[in-house]
């Protein structure tokens, strides 16, 4: 019965928060453009149009391309939308608030964000468009050159906590370890903006290049799960950045307002992913890669060693 | 590369969140009508008794979209030595499915015939719904607002000035007089 309600609290988290950080999206972009976003549908603010995008791409048709491999193309938006679901249920909200309290909660959330890459070369592969292909290669390059940075940045938190349970890091975290920990927070922050294909690090995509990358040849409601991935993909690096590097439910009355903290900062983060991806032009093929390997890996790599220096002294 | 490095990524940043904090002025269209400047284009006008049929316009049209036909009528007038001639409207039509708003037909018009009225609310389902007739013209008349007032620190008009001078008696001061020397071209053979 309890893990019932769990699973159901994480399903809904699932369902609404994608929705609301993407009305977000709508309305913070719109505004930082100077224009006001959607405004008629659910009558105040336009709050209930990704509603409306979802029953339109519902009716839409649901096309599959001739040449196409049937089953990995139908396979793909499913792949891509699972693993995000996964890392939800190991993301502690508040003090005991967790879906799945998991000993290598870190570890599991790391693998399973590596699933990504594989719907993309599956999308990309099978829709038989060569746009499709090369957004899907590039997405490949990127997601796992990013993976090293997002690891290593992860596993120098993980070392300063001395465990890879989310909760118990949550624990361990005090707030010098803002400072402590700045430069594997920036990284991983970097680093999980280009694992979900977020401006600036939309190449795979990159609309105005390869029509829209690996999602070319997708319509109806297998667009709109990819669509989709990309929110919660949003929610889950916010919440992961929330709960390595921010405290997550860490604030005042902790206690009894623990879960209204995580919340606070998942947006706070949300938000910042926004208005990245407002201000900023995508980056070039070959500056990606020069700033994954050139910067954030030697990065983590050096806060790795602040961490094992701070943590030897204590 | 003399500035700190980042500083651009920044300033970036502060002009995206200074957009969000100022109001969008966006104007709700079908909700709200849009407060349009005073000599907007919306549709042209035809004042029909001010036509003199002399083609002006359609002939200046740069994608001939105002079709024009006339006939001649005799009026008597009495005393006369012979009948005087003058032109009649059949049809003015300006298909607005081709017209692309330049102005020149209300530029070139010697008679204030045509006007602009902002009203643009007239699309159609049908394109050819759009060829406006002289009626349909005529009726875009009421829509057209007043002529800006005279600018007050202007040359006041010809017929002002001369009635102004006829009222004081000869001798009084001329416009032409008063006027502060203007570039006046010399016409050729007057001055030599």
């Amino acid at each position: 019965m309890d893990l019932l309600i769990r699973i159901l609290a994480v399903m809904a988290a699932f369902l609404v928060l994608p929705l609301v950080v993407g009305q977000i999206e709508h309305k913070v972009m719109a505004h930082m453009q100077g224009r006001v976003g959607p405004m008629y549908a659910g009558a105040f603010h336009g709050w209930a149009q990704l509603i409306a995008d979802g029953v339109k791409f519902v009716q839409k048709e649901d096309i599959t391309p001739k040449d196409a491999d049937r089953t990995v193309f139908q396979l793909a938006p499913i792949v891509a939308l699972f693993p995000y679901l996964v890392v939800l249920l190991t993301i502690p909200i508040g003090p005991g608030l967790v879906g799945q309290n998991l000993d290598i909660g870190l570890f599991l959330v790391l693998a399973v964000l590596g699933i990504g890459v594989v719907a993309v070369l599956m999308s990309a592969w099978a829709s038989a468009n060569k746009y499709s292909l090369l957004g899907g290669v590039r997405g490949a390059a990127q997601l796992l050159g990013y993976e090293l940075p997002l690891v290593l940045s992860a596993a120098s938190v993980a070392m300063a906590a001395g465990t890879l349970s989310l909760p118990g890091i949550v624990e361990a975290w005090r707030p010098w370890w803002l400072i402590w920990q700045a430069p594997a927070a920036l990284v991983f922050f970097i680093a999980g903006l280009a694992e979900i294909r977020r401006p600036p690090f939309d190449m795979p995509i990159a609309d105005s290049e390869l029509v829209f990358g690996y999602l070319t040849e997708y319509s109806g409601l297998r667009f709109a799960f990819f669509l989709l991935a990309e929110y919660v993909g949003i929610v889950v690096i916010a919440a992961l950045t929330t709960v390595l590097f921010l405290g997550g439910w860490h604030g005042p009355y902790e206690e009894q307002l623990g879960w209204l903290w995580t919340l606070v900062k998942v947006f706070a983060v949300a938000f910042v992913i926004i208005w990245l991806r407002v201000t900023y032009p995508r980056l070039r093929e070959d500056q990606l890669q020069r700033l994954c390997w050139l910067v954030l890996v030697p990065v983590s790599l050096a806060q790795l060693v602040l961490t094992v220096a701070v943590k030897s002294l204590l | 590369m003399s500035e700190t490095p980042g500083k651009g990524l920044l300033d970036g940043l502060a002009v995206t969140l200074k957009t969000l904090t100022t109001r969008a002025t966006t104007q709700q269209y079908p909700d709200v009508q849009p407060d349009l400047p005073p000599r907007s284009r919306g549709v042209i006008a035809l004042s029909e008794e001010n036509c003199t049929v002399c083609m002006l316009c359609a002939r200046e049209c740069p994608d001939w979209c105002i079709y024009i036909d006339s006939h001649k009528e005799e009026v008597v007038v009495p005393g006369a030595a012979r009948a005087r001639q003058r032109n009649v409207l059949d049809k003015f039509d300006i298909d607005f499915s081709l017209c692309m708003y330049c102005g020149i037909c209300i530029e070139v018009c010697p008679f204030d015939a045509l006007h602009w009225s902002p009203e643009f609310e007239y699309a159609e389902t049908d394109v050819l719904s759009l060829l406006h007739d002289k009626n349909r013209l005529g009726e875009w008349m009421r829509t057209v607002p007043p002529p800006p007032a005279h600018d007050v620190l202007g040359e006041p008009s010809k017929e002002e000035a001369t009635a102004a001078r006829k009222a004081a008696g000869p001798g009084a001061a001329t416009a032409a007089k008063t006027a502060r020397p203007a570039a006046v071209r010399p016409r050729p053979g007057a001055a030599t």
